[in-house]
């Protein structure tokens, strides 16, 4: 009996430690990603950085057991956003070439600044005492988000639904109506 | 230090948002200054779902949020990428400096 309750720390110990581990394999995928994108010499190469650094937060999501939004994290930010991104570098850019250096000044004024102002948060965080709830956890399967999402009671979320097909709506009509190519007058 | 709670993840998200804040500071292309901003609002996505899970388990809340920034900046890298390519078009560049055509 003592062997297996030692067995049984030694297990969870090892789970736990294996947790941790892709924890931080996911963060510095994640914030490699993101450092390599905005200093990356060439505009493409910056494209399938960020979409390095969205595929870890979507790993993120599923090692936070929310898997639907990991799902339309790659869905959405890895099928949609970064392809319209590559798209727009092809309609715009010569991609092989380097794009401009940022001036040196700039550079050192926006590093002090953003490491400053994240060492602020940072310190704020470890400082912060979080409460959390006591209240019966709900698992955010699907069903329990479909069902919130589309009830008319008090907790349902129909109207911002409404509202945001609405938005989705109007930026495809002024997205189109943007980039039409005006008409030639002949 | 032995367990992942939220602070590991609030530290990741903090990071991650001032990475797209100097990014968007230094970059004077427009196509990058839009990904700077997909990182930005990434890591808000991420601090939504890090309190839902850890500090407010007994509602959705945190995860409709998630969903509805995540539609909202589709809609608005797709207005954003029509607004460059008109652009590039009138003026042959996307270069923020070469942005003036609405200057007085």
């Amino acid at each position: 009996m003592n062997v297996e309750l030692i067995q049984c720390s030694i297990n969870k110990q090892y789970k736990m430690s294996a947790s941790i581990v892709i924890f931080y394999i996911l963060a510095a995928i994640i914030l490699g990603g993101g450092i390599l994108a905005v200093t990356a010499k060439k505009i493409f190469r910056s494209a399938i950085y960020l979409l390095f650094s969205l595929m870890g937060i979507a790993g993120l999501y599923f090692y936070l057991n929310y898997e639907f939004i990991a799902a339309v994290q790659i869905v959405v930010y890895i099928g949609g956003i970064v392809v319209l991104i590559i798209f727009s570098i092809f309609l715009t850019q010569a991609s092989g070439k380097d794009m401009e250096k940022p001036k040196l000044m700039s550079v050192i004024v926006s590093a002090v600044a953003a490491v400053f102002a994240c060492a602020i948060v940072i310190s704020l965080i470890n400082n912060y005492s979080f409460v959390a709830t006591t209240n019966t956890a709900i698992e955010p399967t699907v069903k329990n988000i479909g069902r919130q999402m589309l009830s008319t009671t008090e907790h349902g979320f129909i109207l911002p639904f409404e509202v945001v097909s609405m938005l989705l709506l109007a930026a495809l009509i002024g997205s189109i109506v943007i980039a039409l190519k005006p008409k030639t007058e002949a | 230090m032995n367990e992942i709670g939220l602070t590991h993840i609030l530290f990741l998200s903090a990071i991650l948002f001032f990475i797209g804040v100097y990014g968007f500071l230094t970059r004077r292309n427009m196509v990058t200054m839009l990904m700077s901003i997909e990182l930005i609002l990434n890591s808000v996505n991420i601090n939504f779902v890090a309190f839902n899970k850890y500090l407010h388990a007994g509602k959705l809340d945190g995860t409709f949020f998630t969903i509805f920034i995540i539609t909202i900046a589709a809609a608005e890298a797709a207005v954003a990428i029509a607004i460059i390519i008109h652009l590039y078009r009138s003026s042959k560049s996307i270069d923020v400096n070469d942005a003036d055509l609405m200057k007085f």
